[in-house]
């Protein structure tokens, strides 16, 4: 945004001078500014709705920055007991801690607090769940792949930090609902053996609630985790400008180069108006929708926990492994307990979230792949990636499912134990036929498209020759229209090699192996020569093109 | 007391009072809750013995052709129903009227329904079964107004009810299909009577656990909720981060993706 000011402040200086381009000047003297400007201003974005999810993520962090600064104003991050004695009548007199206090207060009794508060709330889960789709997007179309592994990573750990934010914002007001989250992190924590009763007890500075854990969280959420957020968001920025952005195949798109607009003026433009777009909705909904209504919550205390008590769409998929996970599962090793219902899905949870992490790197190592990759992969035409991804999605949200086990029972009719069985055999079940699922899907979509490519698509119209055959006219697609079909790598399994002594190490089998599950099931994309033979000579002329330039590769 | 007091007196001081004592003592005390008892039973029937037999017969017809074939002819409960005896007509008048009862069909709990009795086919079925034994009765209209502490009953609330109910009274799930129905707009007559009589799975919470005025402020609070909607706007069902979630994802989310693709769809 910066740069963009600047551009504009400068841009009118070669043309007339006046006092703009003074300024233009005086600033250019002492900065050099111009150079980075220049640089940054003819950066080309190419053009897709998809591409823009991570703006969508960016522009809500900034809404959340701007209302969360308000709400420093009046939120005080303490556990300090005190009676409420504000404008909502169902809590009049009731005694509270002074965050909760205070929350109430912005929510009744500062202008238009209620209204940051919703804001800030729903900008947060439009933040989280624009990086979730925003992070599909990069997945299914392999935008993750060399020079981007790097800024896969920082995006995975800025995904972490957001969640972080999420969860460290829902326990401030100290309300009843953030009470029980805690209670059950506390427990989380606690379930883990030898150490997990000294951690909380660190947490907390005692025995669960105590007076300290909504400080500690304020300073994590308005210090720490932000700083730590911009920093990796900022350099997650300066790797996508280094490293350009990715764009789907096309004619005259190619891996060397970058089709779109430029920065100044239409992108910014567009970007621009986009984030008042985004700002827009956000305070549409949160002026038309409750949200985190801690009002009827009430304050925290022990004991009551509600019905329907859950987190934060975002921390969903980890209530729900705790759902899932049968509750009678653990041992005793001496006078250690181990509760394998923390510890099972604590654990399956980490190593879905390292495989997310890692996911670039693994497939790299697979797949045994060192080019650089600026062109977005069509999700069909890496098969055995998108039944991987299609896999994750659905253990996902099976687990994001369960987090809602009780309100799918009541809502319809069915008794909640059977919900959670279904959920468990889906939880294992599920992947696998998404995954084979998919894979089917994808090969099915590729042979459709090198039909289509070869043949050209069935027009209707059936015509019938003066033999008395019939026959249905294919019309040939255009180059342009070909092109999308035709542009893709073609990968073969690995083959196991000898090392430089001469052995074949298990490594290499397995990852030969993994080659081989990846890359066994494939359709090859079609080649000149087969375009040459199902077209003629002539229909060749504009195609050989893309095909030839696949084949250079 | 009455009875051991005496017994170990004459173990150690025999014949220091008389073996009649306790006798009389008892005697006295049958003969006072007795005749209370029947002096309060009686006031309350008093001026309307003859309409309040009626009602009885009316109901015991009611009961044989509604009811009998579960509760058995005499109240006494059979293997499809229990027994009704001490239910009281808090109870009759609570399953009756919200439809519960008679069930539609058997299941894991009975669900409401529209009523399938006349509010005076309610009363003499309720004034039947109450006439056959004692129960806690139709609650006090001084308690249903819903002019109490909302502040206190919120706090109750939270305490007793919300683990089923939902803090906002939304309902939630119980084990085996069974669940907490939700709470708005449900009379304070039908709160109250379900607090003492525990209908379903629901447990019963006597004037000794939560005392008649602190139902009413449980009472005073579902009303507040029911007349004042959120502050915050539309509640999206009271469900919490559930809808929310869902709601983010499917319109706040949707609203988003259909502006990048306008956004970025080529000119004609």
């Amino acid at each position: 945004m910066s740069s963009a000011t600047q551009e504009r402040a400068t841009a009118p200086a070669r043309r007339s001078g006046g006092f703009t381009g003074a300024a233009a000047n005086y600033i250019d003297e002492r900065t050099s500014i111009s150079g980075l400007v220049k640089e940054l201003g003819r950066k080309i974005f190419p053009d897709h709705w998809s591409f823009m999810l991570g703006e969508v993520a960016l522009y809500s962090f900034v809404v959340i920055i701007l209302t969360g600064t308000f709400l420093t104003f009046f939120f005080q991050a303490s556990m300090a007991e005190v009676t409420y004695d504000g404008s909502y009548l169902p809590l009049k007199g009731i005694d509270m801690s002074a965050a909760m206090n205070s929350t109430l207060h912005i929510s009744f009794d500062i202008r238009g607090g209620l209204l940051m508060r919703q804001v800030h709330h729903w900008a947060a889960l439009l933040f989280i769940a624009s990086i979730g789709l925003h992070m599909l997007r990069i997945f299914f179309t392999g935008a993750f792949r060399k020079p981007r592994e790097l800024n896969w990573f920082i995006g995975f750990v800025l995904f972490i930090l957001a969640l972080g934010e999420g969860f460290t914002g829902y326990s401030l007001p100290d309300d009843l609902l953030s009470g029980n989250g805690l209670r059950i992190i506390d427990g989380l924590i606690k379930g883990l053996p030898i150490v997990g009763t000294w951690i909380s007890y660190l947490l907390f500075g005692g025995e669960f609630p105590g007076t300290a854990i909504v400080g500690r969280l304020y300073t994590l959420h308005i210090l720490l985790l932000p700083a730590i957020l911009v920093a990796a968001l900022g350099a997650h920025m300066v790797l996508l400008i280094i490293n350009k952005h990715t764009q789907f195949a096309g004619p005259g798109k190619t891996n060397d180069n970058v089709v779109g607009v430029p920065i100044m003026p239409v992108f910014a433009a567009k970007a621009g108006g986009f984030f008042f777009i985004v700002f827009g909705v956000i305070v549409l909904i949160a002026s038309l929708f409750t949200i985190n209504p801690i009002w009827t919550y009430g304050p925290y205390d022990p004991s009551p926990v509600s019905a329907g008590t859950q987190p934060d769409w975002y921390i969903g998929f980890a209530d729900g492994a705790l759902r899932l996970v049968p509750s009678d599962w653990g041992f005793m090793i001496g006078p250690w307990t181990f509760s394998l219902n923390i510890i099972a899905p604590v654990l399956v949870l980490v190593v879905f979230i390292a495989l997310v992490a890692f996911y670039p790197f693994i497939e790299a190592w697979i797949t045994g792949d060192k080019r650089e990759h600026h062109i977005a992969d069509r999700p069909r035409n890496a098969p055995t990636r998108t039944a991987i991804g299609a896999a994750g999605v659905t253990f996902y949200a099976v687990l994001w499912g369960a987090a809602s086990s009780d309100l799918v029972a009541t809502h319809f009719k069915l008794s909640i134990e059977g919900v959670i069985v279904t959920l468990q055999y889906t939880l294992i079940l599920g992947p696998i036929v998404a995954y084979l699922v998919t894979k089917r899907i994808c090969l099915g979509l590729q042979k459709k498209d090198r039909e289509i490519a070869l043949h050209g698509y069935e027009s209707g119209r059936i015509v019938r020759l003066p033999g008395g055959e019939y026959i249905e006219v294919h019309e040939q697609l255009t180059d342009y229209e070909r092109w999308r079909l035709v542009s893709f790598d073609s990968y073969a399994p690995l083959m196991v090699r000898p090392n430089a002594r001469g052995r074949i190490t298990a490594a290499q089998r397995t990852r030969a192996a993994l080659s081989n599950w990846f890359f066994e099931d494939r359709i090859a994309p079609v080649t000149a020569t087969e375009l040459h033979h199902s077209h003629g000579p002539e229909a060749i002329h504009g195609s050989a093109e893309p095909a030839a330039a696949e084949l250079e590769k | 007391m009455a009875k051991s007091t005496p017994l170990q007196s004459k173990k150690q001081r025999p014949a220091r009072r008389s073996k009649l004592a306790s006798i009389a003592l008892i005697t006295i005390g049958l003969l006072a809750t007795g005749g209370a008892y029947a002096l309060f039973t009686t006031s309350a029937t008093a001026d309307t013995t003859a309409g309040s037999e009626q009602l009885i017969s009316q109901g015991s017809k009611l009961f044989a052709a509604n009811c009998a074939t579960c509760h058995g002819m005499n109240l006494e409960g059979t293997k499809a129903g229990p027994s009704l005896l001490g239910v009281g007509a808090a109870s009759v008048e609570f399953q009756v009227s919200t439809g519960r009862m008679p069930l539609a069909q058997s299941g894991p709990q009975a669900q409401e329904k529209p009523s399938q009795f006349t509010t005076e086919q309610t009363k003499a079925l309720y004034t039947f079964v109450a006439s056959k034994a004692p129960g806690p009765g139709i609650p006090d209209k001084t308690y249903l107004g819903g002019n109490g502490n909302a502040a206190k009953g919120a706090e109750l609330f939270r305490i007793n009810c919300a683990m089923c109910h939902n803090v906002a009274g939304a309902g939630g799930a119980l084990t085996q299909g069974k669940y907490a129905p939700a709470l708005t707009g449900v009379t304070a007559q039908h709160i109250y009577e379900a607090m003492v009589t525990g209908p379903q799975n629901m447990p019963v919470f006597n004037d000794k656990n939560i005392s008649p005025t602190d139902k009413a402020n449980i009472i005073t609070y579902l009303k507040y909720l029911d007349q004042n909607p959120s502050p915050g706007g539309f509640d999206l069902g009271n469900l919490g981060p559930v809808s929310e979630g869902l709601f983010l994802w499917i319109f706040g989310l949707g609203t988003i993706i259909g502006v990048t693709v306008w956004l970025t769809a080529k000119a004609n």
